[in-house]
């Protein structure tokens, strides 16, 4: 049954590398807007492509 | 949120229908055909400018994202009126981080409305060389722009900005509010820390639930607790402290907020846990612990993203301008911060700029807008020597003043900082969540003593168990996210009708109101649209042409409102306008295609003598020195105002008018608001006030007070409930408990109503709650609480909760009208 140790160590160890992961997304800013990528992503990318 | 449709599908606009009106390509304003380029129209130079500059650098895209996304160009704006932005001390106070290469400013745009305006401000660096890169955070309005200082300024980025349309607010807060996005950020990261040790102490323990309570391996057992014990170590010392923190400070205050009966749940839960971890004894409930520091964390995460997007705390600064052109002695022109204004300065104020101290006019003649101070948007003249009040807007000309009160002493500011009326005492009456909570607290303590007494008696050894169990199972969680859901939900509701409140306790204080009061100018009639008449002889084609040409060329109110129904009954063209001139206070006149034609005040138009006392706004008009009659501009009332004033009396609300204007509207006021509602005319501000202040003092009344902006701050800061009526819901009005878009007036019924639900829904979620109570206390007082039933029935019951409060809100709204 010791492998059942093993098991919950890797799991939680995994967990915690997605908390890890949550949180650094947070510091990098991702979770301020929530809005604006979502129409950005829409835009061509060079503006000067529609010089009419 | 903006139509995204558009952006699914650019579609190129269709070619503009025959008919002799039409609309602005740019702004979208209905206007007429003689501007154009292209096969596009234009209803003034501006806009056409503005599209002009726009396909000039290939940005046509603007108008393809969305239709007619522009903002009408109000007029040039002044050369100068930016010039404090070369100030050293404004740059510093605006710029947030700067190398020498690379300057990094913010700033909010209440303008900004679509996909369009994103797509623009974000190709900013297209127009403006030296815009190094621009971003925009739609859902907060604001744009972060980042600027090469060598190459381009501060001043240079905010005339475009100004220019296309967004002009930024730029105000004395902007230098000093910067570190609340920290705060947001604390509290994501303890939901996320909550929510994974929730997960994994639950997974780890399922094999003691599934067993009920022994496990045949007795180490598994203890590395199972140990585990559970170290995930909750950071739930309990970092997620939870705000809980602890917040649960002191009102116990040092002499105060049991609705915090400390959450904090004892919390430390009696992580306490028992630990003894019987430590002591072998037990499995502990630190499930439920992690499980109840979450639910809260995400109920108070949710209450502030719902607050998020109105930043309600401006003061009376906001609105004034960062600088102002000082006129020294040697005539040459400074720019200087309005705080550092001194008296006795000359200061040059020009069209369209506010006047930010009580000053005396010196020189020039005044034509000045009080709209921001007293409502009234009729622009009055006013002549050397004369006292004019901050907040005032000159229009026309440029004027130089003398200051006599420094800013902080002047009319507006004082009216603001009023001890009497702005000493935040307002609403004083505590939520009716926090009695509920300590009648719980009581109740729960009153239990769990006497199963302490029953169990001394009969079973000394159950005592401990049985009392933390019904401390720990008996959380007063679920009283506290139904409150925040319910109203967090309310709030929502109400803003998708265009009512903005400034926080969950607005809803209580609006469901105990008994007395309605509107202000009339603005709130009960448009500002901006007129029942307008002609009396007089019958015009032709011709003159109506004449007539239109002369008031297009003004932006008065008064020749616009005369413009836009010209133009919409008659379907006029204009004609080219010669020697166009503007009297302040007194009307327009031009030569247009050899006629002379005169639009204005009776005295104006007709001579000296002939001043006319109407109780109506008219203008006359005149064509080569004929009067051909004049306008009556009466009050137009928005729709709905009958039904709503009868729904409000039916319910037992009194509903008071008081106008600043004369009595003239009686007998239309009679017929909305029924004869025996008291109607009170010719108030000025300090009156309302007053008025307010004895139903409330004398009588005992709940006041609601419906009036508009900073004319009636004074009275909405003393009503329990103040709301303001703004045709531009981008502006906040700082005296104001909540903010109403102009158009929702007649809402008002329906918005009562629902905020008398929003009690009835709590009160109802506060049953089911306390069943579940019951059910728990049940099993503790017998000493029976095992780990599972807690597991199971704490966070059900938040669930249920929520979900109930939820749903039952959306359905309210629905039955009380409110989309």
């Amino acid at each position: 049954m010791s492998v059942l140790v093993i098991l919950i160590a890797i799991s939680i160890l995994v967990a915690g590398g997605f908390l890890a992961a949550f949180i650094w997304s947070v510091k990098k800013g991702q979770y301020d807007d929530d809005y604006t990528p979502s129409v950005r992503m829409l835009f061509d990318d060079n503006p000067d492509s529609t010089k009419s | 949120m903006p139509p995204l449709e558009a952006l699914a599908s650019p579609t190129m606009p269709a070619p503009a229908p025959q008919k002799s009106s039409t609309k602005c390509y740019h702004c979208g304003e209905t206007c007429d055909r003689s501007l154009t380029e292209g096969s596009y129209y234009f209803c003034c130079e501006g806009c056409k400018f503005v599209y002009g500059l726009l396909k000039e650098n290939g940005l046509c895209n603007y108008y393809d994202l969305s239709s007619t996304p522009g903002i009408k160009v109000k007029g040039r704006f002044a050369s100068d009126k930016f010039a404090y932005l070369d100030n050293e001390e404004v740059i510093g106070k605006l710029i947030r981080f700067t190398d020498g290469k690379q300057s990094h400013l913010n700033f909010y745009l209440p303008q900004m409305h679509c996909a369009s305006c994103i797509w623009l401000l974000e190709n900013l660096h297209v127009i403006q060389p030296g815009v190094l890169y621009s971003k925009t955070n739609f859902g907060r309005k604001e744009i972060f722009i980042a600027f090469d200082p060598t190459a381009t300024t501060l001043r240079k980025i905010v005339e475009l900005l100004a220019f296309v349309g967004y002009e930024p607010h730029i105000t004395f807060n902007d230098s000093e509010k910067k570190r609340e996005k920290k705060v947001v950020r604390q509290q994501i990261y303890k939901i996320g820390v909550a929510g994974f040790a929730f997960s994994n102490i639950m997974m780890l323990s399922f094999p003691e639930y599934f067993s009920s309570g022994n496990i045949d391996e007795h180490y598994l057992e203890r590395i199972f607790n140990y585990a559970n014990l170290l995930l909750a170590l950071p739930v309990f010392f970092y997620s939870a402290n705000e809980f602890f923190i917040s649960a002191w400070k009102g116990l040092r205050q002499k105060w049991l907020n609705i915090d400390a009966p959450i904090a004892v749940s919390i430390l009696m839960t992580f306490s028992r846990s630990v003894y019987e971890i430590l002591s072998g004894t037990g499995a502990g409930y630190l499930d439920s612990m992690c499980g109840i520091v979450l639910f809260m964390l995400v109920g108070r995460w949710f209450q502030n993203k719902t607050y998020d997007s109105f930043s309600f705390d401006r003061d009376y600064k906001s609105y004034f301008p960062l600088g102002v052109t000082v006129l020294k002695e040697d005539g040459t022109e400074e720019a200087k911060t309005i705080s550092s204004l001194e008296k006795g300065d000359r200061i040059l104020v020009r069209h369209n700029e506010m006047v930010p101290a009580d000053a005396l006019l010196v020189k020039g003649e005044g034509n000045i807008d009080y709209s921001f101070v007293s409502g009234e948007n009729t622009p009055v003249a006013r002549q050397k020597g004369d006292l004019i009040y901050a907040g005032a807007r000159q229009l026309g000309g440029s004027m130089e003043m003398e200051v006599i009160k420094t800013v902080s002493q002047s009319y507006i500011t004082q009216l603001w900082n009023n001890n009497d009326v702005f000493d935040g005492q307002k609403n004083k009456d505590k939520s009716f969540i926090h009695p509920w909570s300590r009648y719980f607290t009581a109740v729960l303590f009153t239990i769990a003593a006497t199963a302490g007494v029953y169990w001394w008696v009969v079973n000394p050894a159950n005592i401990l168990p049985a009392v933390t169990a019904a401390l720990i199972v008996a959380c007063p969680c679920s009283l506290l996210l139904s409150a925040t859901f319910t109203f967090g939900n309310m709030l929502r509701h109400f803003g998708k009708n265009k009512l903005y409140m400034k926080n969950a306790s607005v809803i209580e204080a609006l469901a105990r109101v008994d007395t309605v009061i509107f202000d009339k100018t603005g709130t009960l009639t448009h500002s901006t649209k007129a029942a307008i008449s002609f009396k007089g002889e019958t015009l032709s084609k011709r003159e109506l042409n004449l007539v239109y040409s002369l008031a297009k060329e003004s932006t008065h109110p008064l020749s616009r409102m005369i413009k836009d129904y010209l133009l919409q009954t008659n379907h006029t063209e204009p004609l080219p306008v010669e020697y166009f001139k503007e009297l302040p206070g007194k009307g327009l006149e031009a030569m247009i295609d050899g006629h002379y034609v005169r639009v204005g005040s009776a005295s104006f138009v007709k001579g000296p003598s002939e001043e006319v006392s109407s109780a109506f706004t008219q203008v006359w008009i005149a064509i080569d020195g004929h009067c051909l009659g004049y306008y009556t501009l009466a009050n137009s009332y928005r729709d709905g105002v009958r039904e709503m004033a009868g729904n409000l009396q039916g319910d037992g609300y009194r509903v008071h008018v008081l106008s600043g204007d004369n009595s003239a509207e009686r007998k239309n006021l009679q017929y909305l608001f029924g004869a025996q509602a008291p109607l009170l005319f010719n108030q000025s501000p300090q009156s309302k006030l007053d008025y307010i202040k004895e139903l409330k003092d004398q009588k005992g009344l709940r006041v609601l007070m419906l009036g508009d902006g900073l004319n009636d701050a004074g009275a909405l800061k003393q009503s329990n409930v103040g709301i303001a009526v703004s045709e531009n819901t981008s502006q906040f009005t700082p005296a104001s408990d909540a903010i109403l878009d102009s158009s929702q007036v007649g809402l008002m019924d329906a918005f009562l109503r629902y905020a008398r639900s929003g009690k009835r829904i709590v009160t109802a979620s506060f049953i089911i709650s306390i069943l579940y109570n019951i059910v728990g206390l049940s099993f503790a007082v017998r000493a029976e609480l095992s780990p599972m039933v807690a597991a199971i029935l704490m966070p059900a019951s938040s669930i249920t909760i929520v979900a109930f409060v939820t749903i039952a809100t959306s359905l309210s709204a629905k039955r009380k009208g409110l989309a």
